[in-house]
């Protein structure tokens, strides 16, 4: 009985997950997986991966040619429903750079670059979460992204190192399946032999992006992307993760044996019925459904966690939104994985006379160090790619085949960049399936072009565009907050956040010597920049929120007066209360939080495992 | 960039990250080109949009045809005219048919009568230069533009095309002949015909990435 109605769930757990994503996901496949019994709250409705996903279906099968619409902000084939930048009858406040400063507004834009709110919140409501829509890049933090203030003065360090995280990185490659190769490269960690996948060859314009590259020193190898180039030897896998335990070692080989290698085909944000792409619904989900020990609600908005006289967590309280009753669960100990941003707001609407600001909240830190990654991103069209023969460079599911890691630790480090943090680049080429819009370029380069001259430019320029895109490293900083509105409730009775955000200069610059380095790569590729490359960093760098990637708002660390979590995720102030998505982060690295989401809740589950069995919890 | 009418460059030739980036045109031009009705403007007479949006959870798995999700607009003499103007955009030629041939006025119909704000917008560009373009070939020609001779055609479009030449990329307002063409380029290239056209091939399950044409790596000097 795995997925439920509120009516049916029990009426005590060992432990109850708020959220389904790559945190809750990661979560309840350890717990379940060890023999505990785990409920789950997904706020958005139940979603079948198999059925779903519209894999093959072209431009011309949607309607506008599954053209961004307010309703469907990725184009009508993504996968993600009931999510984006908007959530009908869910609002969040945030200044606005075009009025008054201290003035919050309701976040109303759909697409995220030249908006002028400060922040702009992407939230999917549906199974899976996030990870139906991310980008299935898995990179892992490297020995200076835990240590960032220890290398250069700024920010925060976590109160680890990589070491400690390291095998758990090692887990998680292993059971979703990583492809990549060891470079050796500075603070880019090799994985243990035989961890990752081989990757697929490079597409033809990474290879020539990748020679021209050189000439600059910046490197271009293979990606690292939660994909199965082939499939994974599941009982060795399964035996590694789980050694003495004989059930979980076969749940988990099962479930894993039903997944297929890529097809080198079809975007993996639609979604991927036959399972080579990791997301939430089929890779963590079916095992621990398979193991008896999951029970899921959907449709479960939880509004604020229960506390008994001691401080102690009891449950949470959530609203049933297919019935609109508020329903209160029972467990010995709570995960928050709703995201950053919604973990937070959990927190401090689970307000009692005892914590006034909030549970877990002594520290005033709850909502605070809010984090998104630095994004900007440049078109290019390449002359030497124009009138190719016609070959099959469609690949991995409109995902990168190649990418460029940071390159510049040594001289960022003897301060000759005028930013401490660094960017990885990720690349967008290939023969892709043409949909709306593909052929707007040509208003830039055959202008004024129709009739037979029209279709031969297509076929000239057709496959000829690169796009450049920087992901980089953002730098706490005490502007930059969610908090819960004084007024505003939404749909479900729920006070909403407000939000303010602010760049410093090192993520502006770090943006501005993106759109140079994009325009060097063109440049020594004999191509020409499509659209404006900017000097001033503010011009190109994307809002706050605009790339994804929320953390920092729960964050963990060795002192319970500054931070929300010990190192071991779990709050100070409420001993069974744990937080495992991008919350936790003390920073945010340019290797997109994904895979290091995974790791960490991976650890924490362990050690919630561990503290269960000598009956600390 | 250019404000246009559709999700812009590359957009779709790129991973979901960077289709981030090419949304943010759709946004500019929706910010910058306000809904200014002409009282006089053919937009106004046609009837107004008030079809419902399809909601943020549509079934994906399914095979939408114009005029499914809402009502459509052209009337017979406008379809014409939209016929006869697609084909001057991208006429049959001895690779591909032209697009009136592969269903790209319905997808234009489609696409002005969408409950949406960037066509919305464009449904003013369109049916207005629609009307614009009639009342040309009226003056010059003496007859509707779907009617004319090819030359007299082209004279007209030649007129329309060359002032998209000699703008600067910055100072490019959202024309009614590049809006057109930009709809048109969408509706033709999504098509198995304009696929084909252009030498796409994917969309396919394989058991192995296929190696590229030897001919391609020396040709970029990759061999």
């Amino acid at each position: 009985m795995p997925f439920v109605t509120s009516s049916k769930t029990q009426t005590q757990y060992d432990v109850i997950i708020v959220g389904s994503g790559a945190g809750g996901g990661t979560s309840a496949y350890v717990l379940a997986l060890a023999g505990v019994k785990v409920l789950m709250l997904e706020a958005g409705r139940n979603y079948d991966p198999i059925k779903e996903p519209a894999m093959f279906q072209t431009p011309a099968q949607a309607p506008l040619r599954a053209a961004s619409t307010p309703d469907k902000h990725f184009g009508f084939h993504d996968a993600t429903v009931d999510g984006g930048w908007t959530n009908p009858g869910e609002p969040y406040m945030t200044r606005r750079s075009d009025k008054p400063a201290d003035t919050f507004h309701e976040a109303k834009d759909y697409v995220a670059f030249g908006t002028k709110q400060e922040w702009i919140w992407w939230r999917p409501r549906m199974l899976g979460g996030r990870t139906n829509h991310w980008g299935r890049i898995a990179l892992r933090m490297g020995p200076y992204d835990f240590k960032p203030k220890s290398r250069d003065g700024l920010g925060l360090d976590w109160p680890f190192q990589y070491e400690e995280l390291a095998p758990y990185y090692d887990k998680v490659e292993s059971l979703i399946g990583v492809w990549g190769t060891n470079e050796g490269l500075e603070n880019t960690p090799n994985s243990p032999n035989g961890t990752l996948l081989t990757p697929p060859r490079a597409r033809v314009p990474e290879l020539l992006i990748k020679k021209h590259a050189a000439k600059l020193g910046v490197p271009v190898i293979p990606s690292h992307m939660a994909i199965l180039s082939r499939r994974l030897n599941a009982r060795k896998v399964a035996a590694n993760l789980h050694p003495d335990h004989p059930e979980a070692q076969r749940i988990s080989a099962e479930e894993m044996n039903k997944r297929q290698a890529c097809f080198w085909s079809t975007p993996c944000g639609r979604g991927c019925n036959i399972k080579a792409n990791y997301q939430s619904t089929t890779v963590h989900l079916p095992p621990a459904l398979a193991s008896g020990n999951l029970d899921v609600v959907t449709d479960a908005m939880v509004r604020a966690v229960s506390v008994d006289e001691n401080g102690k967590a009891t449950g949470v309280h959530y609203v049933d939104k297919k019935t609109r009753q508020d329903v209160h669960v029972k467990a010995r100990v709570i995960i928050l994985a709703a995201s950053g941003c919604e973990s937070a707001r959990i927190l401090l609407n689970s307000k009692t006379e005892r914590f006034p600001n909030g549970i877990a909240n002594s520290s005033g830190k709850v909502g605070r160090y809010l984090m998104d990654t630095v994004g900007a991103g440049l078109n290019g069209q390449i002359p030497a790619l124009e009138n190719l023969p016609v070959f099959n460079d469609e690949g991995a599911g409109g995902s990168m085949h190649s990418y460029v890691p940071w390159w510049l630790y040594k001289e960022q480090l003897a301060g000759k960049l005028g930013f401490a943090r660094g960017y990885h680049i990720e690349i967008g080429a290939g023969r892709q399936m043409p949909g709306a819009g593909s052929f707007t370029f040509m208003d830039s380069v055959a202008p004024g072009s129709y009739g037979r001259q029209l279709k031969a430019d297509a076929r000239r320029y057709y496959g000829s565009t690169i796009h450049l895109a920087g992901r980089g490293e953002m730098i706490p900083n005490d502007n930059s907050y969610c908090e819960v509105d004084p007024e505003r409730k939404d749909a479900w009775g729920i006070p909403v956040l407000r939000f303010r955000f602010q760049w410093s200069e090192h993520e502006v610059k770090q943006a501005a010597h993106m759109h140079q380095t994009f325009k060097d790569i063109i440049s020594a590729m004999g191509g020409r920049v499509l659209g404006t490359p900017q000097t001033d960093g503010n011009k190109a760098i994307y809002p706050g929120g605009g790339i994804i990637h929320e953390v920092g708002t729960t964050c963990m660390g060795a002192d319970a007066k500054t931070t929300v979590l010990n190192p071991y995720c779990r709050a100070w102030d409420v001993k069974n209360l744990f937080v495992t998505d991008g919350g936790p982060f003390v920073s945010n690295a340019d290797k997109n939080p994904t895979l290091s989401i995974m790791a960490l809740a991976w650890r924490t589950c362990d050690h919630v495992l561990a503290e269960m069995k000598r009956g600390n919890l | 960039m250019t404000p246009t009418s559709t999700p812009p460059a590359v957009s779709a030739e790129i991973p979901r990250i960077s289709r981030r980036e090419a949304l943010q045109w759709v946004m500019t031009a929706s910010a910058t080109l306000a809904l200014m009705p002409n009282s006089l403007s053919a937009a106004d007479s046609a009837a107004p949009v008030t079809a419902k949006p399809y909601g943020t959870d549509p079934l994906l798995n399914h095979t939408y045809k114009p005029g499914d999700l809402w009502p459509l607009t052209l009337s017979a003499d406008q379809r014409l005219t939209v016929s006869a103007l697609c084909d001057v955009v991208l006429p049959a030629d001895d690779r591909s048919p032209s697009a009136s041939s592969v269903g790209v006025p319905d997808f234009i119909d489609e696409w002005i009568s969408a409950p949406y704000p960037n066509q919305l917008r464009d449904r003013e560009i369109i049916l207005n230069g629609l009307a614009s373009l009639d009342a040309d070939s009226k003056k010059r020609f003496n007859g509707s533009f779907a009617g004319l001779e090819a030359a007299q055609k082209t004279t007209l479009v030649d007129t329309l095309a060359s002032a998209e030449k000699d703008k600067t990329e910055a100072a490019k307002p959202a024309s009614f002949f590049t809006t057109f063409r930009d709809l048109t380029l969408t509706g033709f290239y999504t098509t198995p015909a304009g696929m084909k056209d252009i030498g796409f091939i994917g969309n396919m399950p394989l058991t192995r990435f296929p190696d590229p044409p030897r001919e391609v790596l020396e040709k970029l000097g990759l061999v």
